[in-house]
């Protein structure tokens, strides 16, 4: 056995072994609608009442959201609105995507099929291109290709996932789009997982009724990510990096009429006039919702949410959350990281601290997550880490006796990676699992061509709400961002073709801020909030606000 | 999330020393170099993207006392030790050649990746891409692939790439790996792996409108009856 586990947890894995024989053909039934019910009330996290607050200003007023999601909302413009000459147009354009990752690439590709000149296009980006969640997706994408399958069951599994509360014309969108999204990726040259006579390899994912997830081993986000940013390369789309919007503009007729950037490097900022705008900024894993760690990217800081709600833009379901069931528990370095859901389709099972199988692998995800919490925090049948988290095992060696010896290491070449580095051999040891926070469920309201209900401003991807309800089921993700990426890109062309500009302002910050005055909201606070903060306490105490100028 | 205390001897504790850019810090033992350095008072806005080992961001270079080698990881990724000296790398500055994806049929030309990538000719086999690639990838094996034309093998040796630019910094005849390695894949994708047919058939009975009434029958289906339809949908558990 490896170096990778104290000898403590070295006697909880003998009982995995034990078990593993007894265990490898059995799968617990699905829990039954009462059961579940149960569960997610007693132990998921979104259940708890004091994570959560009313918001007290904007347009949804009287909507609960997360304390975390509530504090970047009842905050400060990060600018005054008079120092902002908007007078001077740094780039006109006739779309400006916010937001360099799966969502905003999309559009940018599908507005230039729509006729729209490439250097009539901007995308501006916090980090580089492509740094992303859709980078990080592991899974798959779920496509209804196969005979046995169909849209319309994708459509029931989605809607039944998200319990009901989706907005049904969006989950029509999503998986009516779907079968279209996989030819137009075959056509871009995406190399994903086939058999040999071409049609695709495709596995379950929790709360599916068909195998219909379409993957590139684990690398089939950053496999989709880099081809759609070497074809936005390809036709020379202006992308701008270290460059986020900081504040939406409008104009002198209500629409949205593009932002100001700043530059990270310099502080400067920029005016872009836009005939239609689309928000790609993603989701919110950084603000680490109820303390939870988070397999999201550096930049998943919400701040398309804060600008466009600033803006007048309506939100829905965040006050749902997703907290992926499998984040890495041991070892510390990489607590939080992401196990993909693919170890459970493949067939591994979770097991508690003496080897028993306690849930179905595949419940949809917030169900799984729940009844993990409830193993470690409810029963007691945890394992405690040497830094005093509990998490339960993932039995990932049960994929080599049941599929083979070899395909863990074919079909999940980055999970391998990422435990060999630290002395792990998952295709010989189980993996010590929890809960991490993933996914923001809700997002800003949109209608089904990718517009939101404010004149000008389009979005698609994480930064949107309605298409998963409550709860994402895994693979719709990546389908989510290509199908309203693409839907607001085409939109915004149409748009953008006929749209007249009035002038530029930036009225509604300066009324948002009266708002928070009105409410008797007295704060610091500034959003968005760009970069979280890791620097150590030690520092910060002794940090001076000194500018160093030559 | 809860996190209980932990025992009384472990609360102290070991620390590092690291060299940043020359300067010398100490941290706690166990960070990875990215947290290292966050720990040390650095914020980042270049030299870290996905935090999980995927984008590439944070490529660093470093060697460890009394030891002459220089080393390449991610920072994300890689456990600080006593006595390194580190730099990241914020931007890798490498051409990439432009292409049309409906242009570049392998069939058509003798070998389409050297027409777009002619420095590939000059690889003198000195396999320090290889070491330098912190995914472990055969990265001179596709390069050589990619010298004799063979497609396939390069878009399957380069897969888990990351494009950190690693290799293409170390590489004495200034080849550009990963830009050649991201053509060669979408061309291996596109012309040489068969297109799927059930996933044709279905386009074209989506085009027919053939699911579009029992569509809208769900999409107006009152909320009960829906649930009962979801939870006696029949599950397919094996396939």
């Amino acid at each position: 056995m490896s170096e990778g586990y104290p000898d403590y947890m070295r006697e909880s894995i003998k009982k995995v072994e034990k078990t593993r024989p007894e265990r490898i053909d059995k799968t617990p039934e699905r829990m039954d609608p009462d059961e579940a019910d149960e569960v997610l009330n007693n132990f998921h996290p979104d259940y708890r009442p004091e994570g959560k607050k009313e918001i007290q200003i904007g347009p949804s007023e009287g909507r609960k959201a997360p304390n975390e999601v509530n504090e970047l909302l009842e905050a400060h413009s990060l600018i005054d609105p008079s120092d902002i000459d908007l007078s001077q147009i740094d780039h006109d354009v006739d779309i400006l995507i916010i937001g360099g990752g799966g969502a905003g690439t999309v559009a940018a590709l599908s507005a230039v099929e729509e006729g729209i000149k490439p250097e009539d296009i901007l995308i501006a980006t916090k980090l580089r291109h492509g740094d992303s969640n859709s980078m990080m997706a592991q899974g798959g994408m779920q496509v209804a290709d196969r005979e046995d399958d169909s849209p319309v069951k994708h459509y029931l599994d989605a809607i039944g996932g998200g319990h009901f509360t989706n907005a049904p014309e969006l989950v029509k969108a999503l998986t009516k789009d779907a079968p279209k999204i996989l030819k137009w990726h075959e056509e871009l040259g995406m190399m994903y997982d086939r058999e040999e006579d071409g049609n695709f390899v495709e596995l379950p994912g929790g709360g599916t009724s068909r195998y219909r997830l379409h993957s590139a081993g684990d690398y089939t986000g950053m496999e989709l990510m880099r081809v759609l940013r070497d074809e936005a390369r390809n036709l020379d789309i202006p992308v701008l990096e270290f460059t986020p919007a900081v504040e939406l503009l409008k104009d002198s007729k209500g629409q949205i009429a593009g932002a100001v950037l700043m530059n990270l490097e310099t502080n400067e900022y920029y005016v872009v006039r836009a005939k239609s705008t689309i928000m790609a900024t993603g989701g919110f894993g950084r603000l680490h919702i109820q303390s939870y760690p988070t397999t999201n990217h550096y930049g998943a800081t919400a701040d398309g949410l804060v600008m466009g709600y600033r803006a007048g833009v309506p939100i829905r379901d965040l006050d749902s959350v997703q907290y992926h069931p499998t984040g890495a528990a041991h070892p510390d370095q990489i607590v939080g990281l992401l196990v993909t859901e693919k170890v459970r389709s493949l067939g591994a099972q979770p097991v508690n601290a003496d080897g028993e199988l306690f849930v179905n692998p595949l419940e949809p995800r917030d169900i799984e997550a729940a009844a993990l919490i409830r193993e470690c925090y409810g029963n007691g049948n945890g394992v405690k880490t040497p830094t005093g988290m509990k998490g339960v095992w993932l039995d990932s060696p049960l994929i080599e006796e049941k599929k083979g010896e070899g395909t863990i290491e074919e079909s999940l070449p980055a999970m391998v990676r990422l435990y060999e580095r630290f002395g792990i051999d998952m295709t010989e040891e189980p993996i010590l699992v929890f809960p991490t926070l993933h996914y923001q469920n809700g997002g800003l309201v949109i209608n089904p061509d990718g517009s939101t209900p404010v004149k000008g401003l389009f979005a698609g991807g994480e930064v949107e709400g309605g298409v998963h309800g409550k709860n994402r089921l895994m693979g719709n993700s990546l389908l989510d961002y290509n199908v309203f990426g693409r839907r607001a890109g085409i939109n915004a062309a149409s748009h953008a073709k006929k749209a007249s500009l009035g002038d530029l302002t930036l009225d509604h910050v300066s009324k948002y801020e009266q708002q928070l005055d009105e409410a008797g909201i007295e704060t610091d606070r500034k959003a968005p909030m760009l970069l979280p903060e890791y620097r150590g306490e030690k520092v910060l105490e002794r940090h001076l606000d000194v500018k160093v100028t030559l | 999330m809860d996190k209980e205390e932990t025992d009384e001897e472990e609360t102290e504790e070991e620390m590092v020393e690291i060299f940043v850019m020359g300067s010398r810090y100490r941290v706690p033992e166990g960070l990875t170099i990215l947290t290292a350095l966050e720990y040390a008072g650095y914020k980042f806005t270049r030299g870290c993207g996905c935090r999980g080992g995927f984008c590439g961001a944070c490529a660093t270079v470093y060697r460890t006392e009394d030891e002459y080698k220089l080393k390449m990881d991610l920072a994300c990724q890689t456990a600080v030790e006593d006595g390194m000296f580190l730099v990241q790398l914020p931007f890798m500055p490498a051409v990439r050649e432009d292409y049309d994806i409906e242009e570049v049929d392998p069939e058509e030309h003798e070998n389409i990746l050297l027409d777009y990538y002619t420095e590939v000719a000059r690889c003198v086999s000195c396999n320090t891409c290889t070491k330098a690639c912190p995914q472990d990838i055969e990265v001179m094996d596709y390069v050589q692939s990619a010298l004799r034309g063979d497609i396939e093998r390069t878009a399957e040796l380069s897969f888990d790439c990351i494009h950190c630019g690693l290799c293409s910094m170390r590489c004495p005849a200034d080849i550009k790996h990963y830009h050649m390695a991201q053509m060669a894949r979408r061309i291996y994708a596109k012309y040489e792996q068969p297109d799927s047919e059930e996933l044709a058939l279905r386009v074209e009975e989506l085009e027919e409108g053939k699911y579009d009434e029992k569509m809208e029958e769900l999409v107006k289906m009152e909320k009960e009856k829906l649930k009962k339809m979801y939870d006696e949908r029949d599950i397919k558990e094996e396939g």
